[in-house]
């Protein structure tokens, strides 16, 4: 059935009607080429910010929702309105414990802290912390470790340092882990210095201690600056922020109706929101490709029309000398199929340029807008059956007009 | 070889119709040269079409070589003619982009020949009109005799049963008319039977019967004496 695919006649025959209309053939496989190089450079782009977006995000654990306490807007239960909530590690623990799709719940402590080493001195923002931070937040070490249980168990004098921190109370390439510095008087060792992400949700954080320590220097007892809760992936964030909230609400003596005295962030929904601006581009990016393409392949079909109509008499003489209908049509098919297929791979490369043009223009360094702007195979494949598929049903129109005129008529035409 | 027995043709034009072939009676042998002659409008081009499964008669009888040609479809009207029949044309009917060898061959592709051999066979009939020289020039480089010739070597290349003619001088000045003819005549003499449509009277005396047609009847069938047409080359 295909053995005339591999025939050198058929491709010569192809060549002939190309080459005897060069420069019309080129303007028609203009439009196809327009709509796959639209195609693949938008799709690109697209996944080129996705992957951006992914990498800003990629740190954190996006199912998640910060809560903290702020000052009561409504009396309830004998308490005056403007009190001030104070969330403590029990009802963290209460959360973990009680709402359903929870994966687990950080609390954590901040503070300004003053910090010597030597004759170098600073106020820097500290953060009390738990190993699990790790999980919620991806902590981009450079040297050293994390806080560990152990840490925490033995509210050890330990901390890490941000980058930045580093640099203000070390000498340039000074070996930090090991050292001492002195916060608020007290002597820390130093475990580790980490690296601040591109997206930070709260305060920056300069350094981290662990929760235990934090608590003790501070004497915080049982209290707790905030709270991260991570939802399991297959729960919804929102509903998980709610019934925390419901909670929290429910042990602290806060009225159920009293929006103002737990603030929060929820992560999860401001990250489905960037996301479903992406799933939109490259919804839209799909329909103006095949668009752009169905468009191009009717430009085809057209130029094929009229070149079946120029060559009506000698598609009357071929078939005087015993060309059957069908070899006809085939033949036109495998010229429309052809030519856009030629047009359709001369459009993925040079989409593939204009990526790789992107990727060189804004593609580079950790602040990338675009992160490997791309398109897979398969996007590649499917575009190439799709140009195929529409090549064949638009060569069938011309196809079928070239064998519905009678040979005799063919032959009579000047 | 062929028979027709009362043959019609009508075409429709507006609401009445043309009756353009009335009850045509015809009968050729193996090995016979004949000129159908007439008068423009006296239907022997459709008489030619018809023979040629070009055209569909409305009703009558046609076989060729014992073989009722009735009702075919396209696909077996053009394996028949790719077959059976040889086309001669008045305006040559080249393809353009092709060479002679490519056009010559044009007929075995269609009939599945492979590639080499049909490219042998192509330049054999070549050489046989004396054009295997030239194979490789496209029509416009070649003069209106040699493209006839390069015609006759495409309608000869599939050994066919019958040729047909349709004014095969038509186009061609007297000198390069009768070189033509010698070329059929000679065919002829190697067996081939022929049918030609002309209305030049000395071209109908070349061949060996002269079949006259009128408003559709056929006036006249008379065997002729064959002028030859070597003599005026």
């Amino acid at each position: 059935m295909f053995k005339f695919l591999f025939d050198r006649d058929t491709w010569q025959e192809v060549y002939d009607s190309f080459s005897k209309n060069k420069l019309r053939s080129i303007l028609t496989m203009v439009g196809v080429w327009w709509g796959i190089l639209l195609l693949i450079g938008l799709l690109g782009s697209a996944r080129g910010l996705e992957n951006s977006f992914n990498r800003l995000f990629g740190d954190f654990a996006t199912n998640s929702v910060f809560v903290w306490g702020e000052s009561t807007s409504k009396p309830f239960k004998g308490f005056q309105e403007g009190r001030q909530v104070r969330l403590s590690l029990a009802d963290a623990k209460k959360i973990e414990k009680n709402v359903e799709g929870i994966e687990f719940v950080v609390p954590r402590s901040q503070n300004q802290a003053t910090v010597v080493r030597d004759f170098l001195s600073g106020s820097f923002q500290m953060a009390g912390d738990y190993p699990l931070l790790d999980q919620v937040q991806k902590k981009k070490l450079i040297h050293g470790r994390f806080i560990n249980q152990n840490d925490i168990d033995f509210n050890k004098k330990v901390t890490l340092l941000s980058e930045e921190t580093y640099k203000q109370l070390f000498k340039k390439d000074e070996n930090a882990i090991g050292e001492y510095v002195q916060i608020n008087g007290m002597s820390f060792k130093v475990i580790g210095i980490f690296k601040n992400g591109d997206v930070n949700m709260g305060p920056p954080t300069d350094m981290h201690i662990p929760f235990t320590t934090f608590q003790q220097i501070y004497n915080r007892g049982d209290e707790i600056g905030w709270m991260m809760i991570t939802g399991k992936p297959e729960y919804d964030i929102k509903q998980i922020e709610a019934d925390a909230k419901l909670l929290l609400k429910n042990l602290n003596k806060i009225h159920p109706k009293d929006n103002r005295a737990l603030g929060s962030f929820n992560l999860g929904k401001e990250f489905s929101k960037v996301t479903g601006f992406l799933v939109g581009m490259q919804f839209l990016t799909w329909f103006v490709g095949i668009a752009t393409l169905i468009a191009g392949v009717f430009a085809i079909g057209n130029i094929l029309l009229i070149t079946v109509k120029e060559r009506t008499k000698e598609i009357g003489v071929r078939r005087a000398l015993g060309a059957t209908p069908f070899e006809i049509k085939r033949q036109i098919v495998v010229e429309a199929v052809f030519l856009t297929l030629v047009a359709g791979v001369f459009g993925i490369i040079t989409g593939g340029w204009i990526l790789i043009g992107l990727d060189a223009a804004f593609g580079q360094g950790d602040e990338a807008a675009i992160v490997n702007a791309s398109v897979s195979i398969a996007v590649v494949f499917v575009a190439l059956v799709i140009l195929v598929i529409l090549g064949t049903l638009i060569g069938l129109i011309p196809a079928f007009k070239a064998t519905s005129i009678k040979p005799i008529e063919a032959l009579r035409e000047e | 070889m062929l028979k027709i027995n009362q043959l019609h043709k009508s075409y429709p034009i507006g609401d009445s119709s043309l009756h353009v072939l009335k009850g045509i009676d015809l009968k050729v042998e193996e090995g016979e040269m004949v000129a159908i002659m007439g008068s423009s409008g006296s239907g022997k081009s459709t008489l030619l079409n018809i023979i040629g499964m070009l055209d569909e008669a409305d009703s009558g009888d046609y076989i060729l070589d014992g073989l009722p040609i009735k009702n075919l479809t396209e696909k077996k009207a053009a394996i028949y003619r790719n077959k059976f029949l040889g086309f001669i044309f008045q305006s040559f009917n080249l393809i353009n982009y092709k060479n002679a060898l490519e056009n010559v061959a044009l007929p075995l592709y269609y009939q599945g020949m492979k590639r080499k051999e049909r490219q042998e066979k192509a330049l054999f009939h070549l050489g046989k009109v004396g054009l295997a020289d030239w194979a490789d020039h496209l029509p416009k480089e070649l003069s209106g005799g040699q493209n006839q010739r390069v015609a006759i070597a495409r309608a000869l290349a599939a050994n066919p049963k019958l040729l047909l003619a349709d004014e095969p001088t038509g186009a061609l000045d007297t000198t390069t008319s009768y070189e033509i003819m010698a070329f059929i005549q000679q065919l002829n003499d190697e067996g081939k039977t022929i049918l030609m449509v002309t209305h030049e009277e000395d071209i109908a005396n070349m061949c060996k019967r002269i079949v006259r047609l009128r408003d559709g009847v056929i006036m006249e069938d008379k065997k002729v004496e064959q002028v030859r047409a070597e003599q005026y080359v």
